[in-house]
């Protein structure tokens, strides 16, 4: 533990420094169960520079879903503004947030969800195939990428034919071709073995070391280690943020 | 780029899932293949009835020799049509181009050692172009044929048959009718069976040895006339029923003692029937059409389900509402234009199909194809739309949990 991350006071109508990729600012989501009000999130104000490496950990039903799907633009918040890469996305339309995810956000889920039918590459090629690029840029960025996570001898097998640490890898090509902001891993290693684990958060390191701005959800002490900045959410609300050194 | 992305994706649903994408697409088959067969069959029906009309003239209409009466008895005794009615008609008659008086009787023929009964029909020498005739050998006999009261014979089509001889070697032989020596001069080409009557089982003399060398009388059976243009039938009608009653001398109030019929009438009516059962069939086979189209949403409906999943990854890789719509829009339209195609193939197999079998007059027009692969495509968009829709309106977070 070696103290809080340092966050400029933002206030209402202000606009972010370019260094800031995510700013979230009294970020709230509501649920509305029956006629009883869930607050998920309660005003939840947060700070991620570029090229952090950020683990979001709580127990269940603290939030960090809720964080992770307004932070991936999966969901929009009921009050509260949410700013990435200085786009104020909070406001935005469902197709605008399509484009967002697109272009400025990396997925990589829990259970890989790779489309089974196709081969990794093809995987791979996904968000590129929606952001309009040509067949053959597409090749190359993606072959590029497969190589980046060490899958260059894998690209024509399907996902069913490799492993679970393959498949992440194919799940983190696909994350990275793009070039997002941000990488959000929600439990990158949940379906993995320990060894299988370790060799995944190696990758996130050497993503981080050149420079990726990483944001991972785990419920997993030894998992929120590898990332230089830890924040733990208790029942809606921020309960610690602090930096770490990193484990060597 | 994303267009190739949608097609392929449609297409490797289709080819991932084939039992079903079959059984799915066959009730588009056998929508589109009965639609096809039914027009076909209803088309070759209107086209057969058309086609008669054509063969019996569009501008003809026949007088017939009716009941007169006396008294309010009906009498047989009278002579209604004679050549001088014909003669009158030819005179004063309006907006006519020919007419052609009929006097026959079915006559004791022979040639060689060969005997027949066969109709005689005497008339005018315009005879074969009013009726739509042609001559298949040697020529027609003239109108001073006529005049001089010649005995020379022209032979439907089917005689020589009857007479088990060939046809062309007959031409300027002698035949025996009602044992006065005839002339053989000409063949008439064939026109194929009319309804109660052959045509082509006839053989044609002047009018003029007929009624004065053969038959000894003017009681004509008909006179067949042909107006000037198909427009002007009705005007033509009213004229030749003025000169008639004149000519019988029949009383203002009085019914008419002859009858004229427009030829076509008949047949019109048998179009329109032909045409109502097109459509009747048309409607029908519409139905199963639209049952496969329930069954293309159905199944679109069931791939929706099961693909949630894959929908909330490709919405959190950036694919737009109207990416995933047109996603599922395109894989049910490929569905049925796929199950089209081999719908129109099968409907053109049926419809030649059961020409060959059952002889029935179908014509597969290609309107009706392009119709059917357009409406096949109109059902995929159409019962493809909601499913397409549910699975554009999911919420990305719900699909990518989903199991």
């Amino acid at each position: 533990m070696t103290g809080q991350p340092q966050a400029v006071d933002f206030r209402t109508g202000d606009i972010p420094t370019p260094d800031v990729i995510i700013l979230t600012h009294k970020l709230s989501r509501d649920y509305h169960l029956g006629s009883e009000v869930v607050r998920a999130l309660r005003d939840v104000s947060l700070q991620i520079r570029r090229n952090e490496f950020t683990a979001i950990m709580g127990p269940s039903g603290s939030g960090k879903s809720t964080l992770m799907n307004l932070l991936g633009c999966l969901d929009t918040p009921t009050g509260g503004e949410y700013w990435l890469n200085s786009q104020k996305v909070s406001e935005l339309d469902d197709d605008e947030l399509a484009r967002i995810r697109n272009k400025e956000i990396g997925f990589v889920f829990q259970t890989f969800n790779l489309l089974p039918r196709a081969t990794s590459l093809h995987n791979v090629e996904l968000p590129l195939i929606y952001a309009g690029v040509k067949a053959k840029a597409r090749h190359e960025r993606a072959v590029a990428v497969m190589e980046r996570v060490g899958l260059g001898d894998r690209m024509q097998h399907k996902p069913t034919e490799l492993s679970g640490g393959q498949r992440q890898r194919v799940a983190i090509a696909r994350a990275l071709v793009n070039n997002p902001s941000i990488l959000l891993a929600d439990e990158p290693t949940g379906n993995l073995d320990s060894h299988t684990s370790q060799e995944i958060m190696e990758v996130f390191e050497g993503l981080h070391e050149a420079g990726q701005t990483i944001v991972v959800i785990t419920h997993e002490r030894d998992i929120a280690a590898h990332a230089t900045r830890q924040i733990h959410l208790l029942d809606g609300l921020v309960e610690q943020d602090f930096t770490t050194e990193k484990t060597a | 780029m994303l267009s190739g992305e949608i097609l392929q994706v449609a297409f490797q649903s289709i080819v991932a899932n084939k039992l079903r994408s079959f059984l799915t697409m066959l009730g588009i088959v056998i929508g589109v293949g009965a639609v096809i067969t039914m027009v076909a069959l209803g088309t070759g029906a209107q086209r057969a009835v058309e086609e008669q009309i054509q063969r019996l003239g569009t501008d003809l209409l026949s007088v017939y020799a009716g009941q007169s009466f006396r008294r309010g008895v009906a009498s047989q005794d009278r002579v209604s049509l004679t050549t001088d009615d014909a003669d009158a008609l030819r005179r004063d008659g309006y907006a006519l181009k020919a007419v052609v008086p009929e006097l026959s009787r079915n006559q004791q023929v022979k040639y060689g050692n060969r005997n027949i009964n066969v109709n005689v029909l005497a008339t005018t020498a315009d005879y074969p172009e009013v009726n739509n005739y042609d001559i298949e050998a040697g020529s027609m006999f003239t109108y001073g044929d006529d005049d001089s009261r010649r005995r020379v014979a022209v032979l439907g089509y089917g005689v020589p048959d009857m007479l088990e001889t060939n046809g062309a070697a007959m031409i300027g032989q002698q035949i025996s009718i009602r044992g006065i020596p005839f002339e053989i001069i000409g063949i008439l080409a064939e026109k194929g069976a009319q309804g109660f009557s052959n045509p082509d089982e006839q053989i044609l003399v002047p009018l003029k040895t007929g009624q004065f060398r053969v038959f000894g009388t003017d009681r004509l059976r008909s006179i067949n006339v042909q107006v000037l243009h198909p427009d002007s039938m009705n005007v033509a009608m009213i004229g030749i029923e003025r000169v008639l009653r004149r000519e019988h001398g029949i009383q203002p109030g009085a019914p008419n003692d002859f009858q004229i019929r427009n030829r076509t009438e008949f047949l019109s009516t048998a179009q329109e029937t032909t045409q109502t059962f097109t459509f009747l069939l048309a409607g029908i086979a519409a139905v199963s059409l639209l049952v496969g189209g329930i069954g293309i949403m159905n199944i679109m409906l069931v791939s929706v389900t099961e693909r949630t999943r894959e929908i909330g990854v490709r919405k959190a890789l950036g694919a737009t509402r109207s990416n995933i719509m047109l996603q599922f829009l395109v894989e049910a339209v490929t569905l049925c234009m796929l199950g089209g195609i081999v719908g129109i193939l099968a409907g053109a197999g049926g419809a030649v199909a059961l020409a060959k079998l059952q002889g029935w007059a179908t014509v597969v027009s290609p309107q009706a194809v392009v119709v059917a692969f357009v409406f096949s495509a109109v059902i995929g968009i159409f019962f493809g739309l909601w499913p397409a829709r549910r699975a554009s309106l999911l919420d990305p977070i719900e699909a990518l949990r989903h199991e």
